[in-house]
C-alpha cells in the first residue's frame, strides 16, 4: 500500500509547513507568555496582513518579500494601538474580558475585511511560486524553502531581542512579575503594548511569507490559529525557540499520520499530541514555570 | 430571596407563561427559544466556569455530545426524543466526567485547561466528521414527525415551552448549587484553589462535580437543538462556534450569578438582532457592529450585566467581586 | 461593483413604498395609486461567514432577475406588479437560517429564494413548510432537501445524485470516444455532506463501468497542504484524479499537482471545479487548461445566458453558477406568479410544481416537476479550452469538443 520511498519527501513537506505553523505562533507565544491571555484576534491579524501583502502585491507590484518592510511595522502599529487603545483599556485587566475583547476585535476585523474586500478568495501568483528546490529526494517549492529560512531567523531575532536589549528584559519582567515591575518604575501598559505589538508584527510576517504560498479571504485566519496555539502550548508558553520546534514537531506529525493513517488522521494528530502535552508537561518542551 | 424579589420573580414567570398567548409572531417567539436555550447553556457554562472558575472553550463536547446521542438512538433504534433527554444528559455528563478527570487529575487550570476543553471539541469534531454512525460529514436528519409524543410540535408555542423548561431548570440548578456546600466549596476553589484545598476541600471532586453538571446541562442543550432543526452535522455539534456562543452568554451575563446567563443571552441576541436592524442588508456591516457593541459592553460593564444591576441595587457601593 | 445592485434594500423600498403612498393620499398622481402593491419576494444567502462568497454572488443573481423583471412591466397576469427583494442573510448557519424564514414571512413575502448551502436549506425549505411558503431552493443540491416530502419546497436544479450520474456517464462517454485511455481513477474529495456524497456515489459506480478507483482520499476544510496528496497521486499514478473539494481547496491542490509536475490523462472534477470558475481560468490560465467539470451551468447556445454573464461582468463579478441558478429561480417563480395569477401559498405552490416553463438558460429536458425536483434538470460537462469554459457534454449543448485526454506535457 504505502510506498516506504515517499516517506522522507513527505517528512520534508511537514517540516517546510511546520516552519509556516512556527511563524503563525512565534507571535502568539509572545503574547501568550507576557500577558498571560488567548489572544482570539490572532487570526484575524493574519488576515490583514495577508490582504496588506496581496494590495501592494496586486496595486503595488510589490513583491510580497519586499512588503515586510512595509508590513512589519504597519502590524506593530495596529497590534500597539489595539492593545493599548482597545484591548487593556476595555478589559480593566480582568481575563476573561480580555477574551472578550479580543473576540469582539476579531470579529469586528473579519467583517470589516468582507466589507471592503467581499468574501471573495484571492490568490497571487508570483513568478517564483512553481520554482522547485530538490532536497534529497523532494522537491520542495522555493516559497516554502523561503519560509523556513524566515521562521529560523525570526525566532533567532525574537530570542536576541528578549535575551539582549532592554525592552526584551523589561517584558520578561513584566512576564515574571506585573506588580514587582511596575513598582522598580516600568511602564507595564507600554510593555504590554509593546509585547502585542511585537507579537503582530511577527504575524505581519508570517503574513508576508505565506501569501505566495496560500490564499487570503476573510475567514482565513480560522486555517491556522488553531494549530498555532497548539503549537505554542507545545513549545511552552513564551518560549520562540519552543514555538520554532513545536512547529517543526506538529508539521511532521500532520504530514506523516496523515500519510499513514489518512488525512484525516493527521489532523486529529495535532489535537491529539495537544492533549498528551497539556496533560504530562503542560509546560512545553521549553516552557517556564507552570502557571 | 426577599419577597419584594420573590414577587417579582413570580410576575415575570407568568409573563413568560402567557408570553405564546401574546406573541403572535413565530420570529419573535423563535427568538426567545433562542435565547432560552442560550441562557440554559450559558447558566451550564456558568456553573463550571463562574462558581468553580474553570474557563472552558470546549463547551460543544458537550452540546455535540448530547445532540448526536440522542439523534443517534433516534434514528437508528427509534429512542422516543423525550427519552432522549435523559440519554442526552448523561452522555454530556460523561463527556465532562471524562475530561474533566483527565483534565483535573493532571491539575490543569486557566488558559491550560481552556486550551485542553477547546482540543476534546475539536477530536470530537474530527471523530464525527469520520466515523460510520454519526453520518460523517453528511450530518443526521431527523425524519419529519410532528406530534408531541415525538417532540415535534406543529407551531412554535410547543418548543417555546420546551426551551423555558430548560431555562428555569437551569436557573433552578444554579440557585440552589449557589446554596448549597458544594456551592461554597466551588466559590471557594475559585477564589484560591491550593487554600481551599488545605482547609480540607476535596478540590478535584468538587471540580469533578461541576464539569459533570455543566456537561449534562450542555448535553440537554443539544438534545434540545437537535430535535428543534432536526439536523445537526460536525460542524453545527463540535464547532467552536457553539463553545464561544455560550461562554460569551455567560461572561457578558456576569460570572457566578444566578440571572447572569439569561440576561446575557437576551442582550446578546437583542444586540445581534439590533445590529442587523440598523446596518440594513450589506454583508459584514451588522457584524461589525456587533462586534464594537461587545467590546463596549465589556468596557462599561466589567463584571457583565449581573453587575450593573447589582450595582444599581446597592448604588451605595456594595460588595463587589474582584 | 455587488453595492450597486443591492442597493434596493429594504429599507429603501420601505421608504419608497411610504413616499408612494404619501403621494397617493394627497391624491395627484391616479397612475399610482392604480400601481398594483408589490409582490415580496425572500431572497435568503449566507451573504457573511464562512459561504460569504458563493452567498453573495447568489443575491447578485436573484437581484438581476428581479431588476429584469420589473423593467419588462412585471408581473402582467397580476397588474404589472413589481417584485420587491425582501434580503435575508443565513451567516452561513442553518439555524440563522430557520430564524430568517421567519422573518420573511412575517414580511409577507410570496416565496423564498435561496440559501445556496445544502445544510441550510433542509432548516430553511423546513421552517418555510410550517406556514406552507413557496421555497425555491436554488443551489443545495443534497437529496434530503426534496425527499422529505415537503410540498412547498421546489428545486429547478439537479441534486447531488442526478449529478453524479451524469458524470458517470458523461465520463465514460468521453473515454470511450477517444478509445478508452483512462482506466484507474483516484478520488479527492472533501468532507463534507457534497464531496463524500460524491465519492460514496462514484466509489459505487464506477467500477461498474470498467473503471478501477485506485484510492480515494478525504481531506478537511480547510486543508493546509496539498503536498502529501500529491505524493500519493504520484506514487500510486492513477490515469484520471477526480477531485470534489471547495474553491479554495481546488486552488491549492492544482497548484501543487502543477509543482510536483504530476502527470495524468486527466482532470475530471464532479462539483466544484476550475472548469466552472472563469476566475481559476483568469487567475491560473496554466493550471486550468483542459480540466474538466461536471457541475451546474449555463447553456452557451441560450442569447439570454450570454447576456447574463455580460451583465454580471459589467457588475465586476465573475460570472459562477450561483448567479446563473439563482437569476433562473427568480424567473421561474416570475413564470408561476405569471400562470398561477395569484401570490396566495397554495395557488403559487400549485403553480410551481405544475411548471412547464422552459425560458430558463439552463442545458436542462423538459421541465416537470415530481416531488418538488425538476427532473428535466442535469448538469454540463465543461472543459477549459482556449483560456475559456466550454460546454463538452451533453452533446446537444455542447459549444466545444472534448480534448481527452489532455496533451502532455503541462505546465
Amino acid at each position: 500500500m504505502l510506498d516506504p520511498v515517499i516517506l522522507l519527501p513527505a517528512a520534508i513537506n511537514g517540516l517546510t509547513m511546520g516552519a509556516v505553523y512556527a511563524l503563525v505562533a512565534l507571535g502568539l507565544t509572545l503574547i501568550y507568555g507576557v500577558l498571560h491571555i488567548i489572544n482570539f484576534a490572532h487570526g484575524s491579524l493574519l488576515m490583514v496582513g495577508l490582504y496588506g501583502a496581496f494590495f501592494l502585491y496586486q496595486a503595488g507590484g510589490i513583491d510580497p518579500y519586499l512588503s515586510l518592510v512595509l508590513l512589519v511595522p504597519a502590524l506593530f502599529g495596529l497590534g500597539y494601538i489595539l492593545q493599548w487603545g482597545v484591548i487593556g483599556r476595555a478589559s480593566h485587566g480582568s481575563d476573561q474580558n480580555v477574551l472578550l475583547v479580543t473576540l469582539g476585535v476579531s470579529i469586528v476585523i473579519e467583517n470589516l475585511a468582507l466589507y471592503f474586500f467581499t468574501g471573495d478568495t484571492r490568490t497571487i501568483e508570483a513568478p517564483y511560486a512553481f520554482e522547485m528546490v530538490d532536497i534529497a529526494v523532494a522537491r520542495v517549492p522555493l516559497p516554502r524553502l523561503v519560509a523556513f529560512g524566515a521562521a529560523l531567523a525570526i525566532a533567532a531575532l525574537l530570542w536576541l531581542l528578549m535575551a539582549k536589549t532592554d525592552l526584551g528584559r523589561a517584558i520578561r519582567a513584566v512576564a515574571k512579575e506585573r506588580q514587582g515591575a511596575r513598582l522598580v518604575g516600568i511602564d507595564v501598559d507600554h510593555i504590554f503594548a509593546m509585547s502585542f505589538g511585537i507579537g503582530t508584527a511577527c504575524v505581519g510576517a508570517a503574513a508576508a511569507l505565506l501569501l505566495p504560498m496560500f490564499y487570503v479571504s476573510p475567514h482565513v485566519g480560522h486555517v491556522f490559529v488553531l494549530v498555532a496555539f497548539t503549537v505554542v502550548v507545545l513549545g511552552g508558553m513564551g518560549s520562540f525557540i519552543g514555538a520554532l520546534l513545536g512547529g517543526l514537531i506538529i508539521g511532521v506529525t500532520e504530514s506523516l499520520g496523515g500519510l499513514i493513517f489518512g488525512e484525516t488522521f493527521g489532523q486529529l494528530a495535532i489535537f491529539l499530541i495537544f492533549i498528551a502535552i497539556l496533560l504530562f508537561r503542560p509546560t512545553g518542551f521549553f516552557g517556564g514555570r507552570p502557571s | 430571596m426577599t419577597m419584594r424579589q420573590g414577587l417579582a420573580g413570580g410576575l415575570v414567570l407568568v409573563l413568560a407563561l402567557m408570553a405564546p398567548l401574546a406573541i403572535q409572531s413565530d420570529f419573535w417567539l423563535g427568538f426567545l427559544i433562542t435565547i432560552l436555550l442560550f441562557a440554559a447553556m450559558g447558566m451550564a457554562w456558568n456553573i463550571l466556569g463562574g462558581y468553580a472558575g474553570q474557563f472552558s472553550f470546549g463547551h460543544a463536547a458537550f452540546f455535540g455530545t448530547g445532540a448526536y446521542a440522542t439523534s443517534v438512538l433516534h434514528i437508528a433504534l427509534g429512542l422516543n426524543p423525550w427519552l432522549g433527554l435523559l440519554v442526552a444528559a448523561a452522555a454530556g455528563g460523561t463527556m465532562g466526567l471524562l475530561i474533566g478527570y483527565l483534565s483535573f487529575r493532571y491539575g490543569l487550570r486557566g488558559s491550560y485547561f481552556a486550551l485542553i476543553t477547546l482540543a476534546f471539541a475539536e477530536v470530537l469534531r474530527i471523530l464525527a466528521n469520520t466515523a460510520g454512525f454519526t453520518g460523517g460529514g453528511v450530518g443526521l436528519y431527523l425524519p419529519l414527525n410532528i406530534g408531541v409524543a415525538n417532540m415535534q410540535f406543529a407551531g412554535k408555542a410547543g418548543y417555546y415551552y420546551v426551551a423555558l423548561g430548560l431555562a428555569l431548570a437551569s436557573i433552578l440548578i444554579a440557585w440552589r448549587l449557589e446554596r448549597s456546600r458544594l456551592g461554597a466549596w466551588l466559590a471557594a476553589i475559585r477564589e484560591n484553589e491550593d487554600a481551599a484545598r488545605a482547609l480540607g476541600v476535596d478540590t478535584f471532586a468538587c471540580k469533578l462535580a461541576a464539569i459533570g453538571i455543566s456537561g449534562a446541562m450542555t448535553g440537554v442543550g443539544g438534545w434540545f437543538y437537535a430535535h428543534y432543526y432536526l439536523y445537526i452535522d460536525p460542524e453545527i455539534a463540535y464547532g467552536p462556534g457553539v463553545s464561544v456562543e455560550i461562554l460569551l452568554v455567560a461572561i457578558v451575563g456576569g460570572l457566578g450569578t444566578v440571572l447572569g446567563p439569561l440576561l446575557g443571552s437576551v442582550a446578546l441576541h437583542a444586540a445581534g438582532e439590533l445590529a442587523q436592524r440598523l446596518m440594513g442588508d450589506t454583508p459584514g456591516l451588522n457584524l461589525i457592529f456587533y462586534g464594537v457593541l461587545l467590546v463596549v459592553m465589556v468596557r462599561l460593564m466589567p463584571d457583565g450585566l449581573a453587575g450593573l444591576v447589582r450595582r444599581w441595587m446597592r448604588p451605595a457601593g456594595g460588595t463587589q467581586r474582584a | 461593483m455587488l453595492k450597486k445592485t443591492s442597493m434596493i434594500s429594504r429599507r429603501r423600498v420601505l421608504a419608497a413604498g411610504a413616499a408612494g403612498a404619501a403621494v397617493g393620499a394627497f391624491g395627484f398622481p391616479a397612475i399610482l395609486r392604480a400601481q398594483p402593491a408589490a409582490i415580496k419576494v425572500g431572497v435568503l444567502h449566507p451573504v457573511t461567514g464562512a459561504l460569504s462568497y458563493s452567498g453573495t454572488q447568489s443575491r447578485a443573481g436573484a437581484l438581476i432577475a428581479i431588476e429584469e423583471i420589473n423593467a419588462a412591466g412585471g408581473i402582467k397576469a397580476l397588474g404589472g406588479a413589481k417584485l420587491e427583494a425582501v434580503l435575508a442573510d443565513a451567516q452561513s448557519r442553518p439555524d440563522v437560517g430557520a430564524a430568517e424564514v421567519e422573518k420573511l414571512n412575517e414580511a409577507g413575502v410570496a416565496a423564498i429564494v435561496g440559501p445556496y448551502a445544502s445544510a441550510i436549506a433542509l432548516a430553511t425549505t423546513q421552517a418555510a413548510a410550517r406556514h406552507n411558503l413557496p421555497h425555491i431552493v436554488d443551489v443545495g443540491t443534497v437529496d434530503q432537501v426534496v425527499t422529505r416530502g415537503l410540498t412547498n419546497t421546489f428545486r429547478f436544479s439537479p441534486g447531488v445524485s442526478k449529478i453524479v450520474q451524469s458524470g458517470i456517464d458523461g465520463l465514460e462517454r468521453i473515454n470511450n470516444a477517444a478509445g478508452k485511455p483512462v482506466r484507474t481513477v483516484m478520488l479527492i474529495h472533501e468532507e463534507s455532506a457534497f464531496g463524500t456524497n460524491t465519492a460514496k456515489a462514484l466509489n459505487d459506480e464506477l467500477p461498474k463501468r470498467g473503471f478501477e478507483v485506485l484510492e480515494t482520499i478525504k481531506h478537511a476544510n480547510p486543508t493546509r497542504d496539498f503536498a502529501n496528496i500529491v505524493l500519493r497521486v504520484q506514487a500510486r499514478k492513477p490515469d484520471l484524479i477526480v477531485p470534489s473539494n471547495y474553491y479554495n481547496e481546488y486552488v491549492l491542490f492544482t497548484r501543487a499537482l502543477r509543482q510536483q509536475r504530476v502527470q495524468v490523462k486527466g482532470i475530471y472534477s464532479i462539483l466544484g471545479g476550475g472548469a466552472s470558475s472563469y476566475k481559476f481560468v483568469k487567475e491560473f490560465p496554466d493550471a486550468a487548461a483542459y480540466v474538466m467539470d461536471c457541475n451546474h451551468w449555463f447553456d452557451p447556445r441560450k442569447a439570454g445566458a450570454l447576456a447574463l454573464k455580460d451583465k454580471t461582468e459589467k457588475a465586476g463579478l465573475f460570472f459562477t453558477y450561483e448567479v446563473v441558478l439563482n437569476y433562473n429561480a427568480i424567473m421561474y417563480l416570475a413564470d408561476a406568479l405569471e400562470r398561477g395569477r395569484s401570490i396566495a401559498h397554495d395557488a403559487l405552490n400549485a403553480a410551481l410544481a405544475s411548471s412547464t416553463w422552459d425560458k430558463h438558460v439552463l442545458p436542462y429536458g423538459p421541465t416537470k416537476f415530481v416531488n418538488g425536483q425538476n427532473t428535466g434538470a442535469q448538469p454540463a460537462i465543461t472543459q477549459v479550452l482556449d483560456k475559456d469554459i466550454k460546454v463538452i457534454y451533453p452533446l446537444e449543448f455542447a459549444s466545444g469538443n472534448a480534448v481527452f485526454p489532455m496533451p502532455t506535457p503541462r505546465g
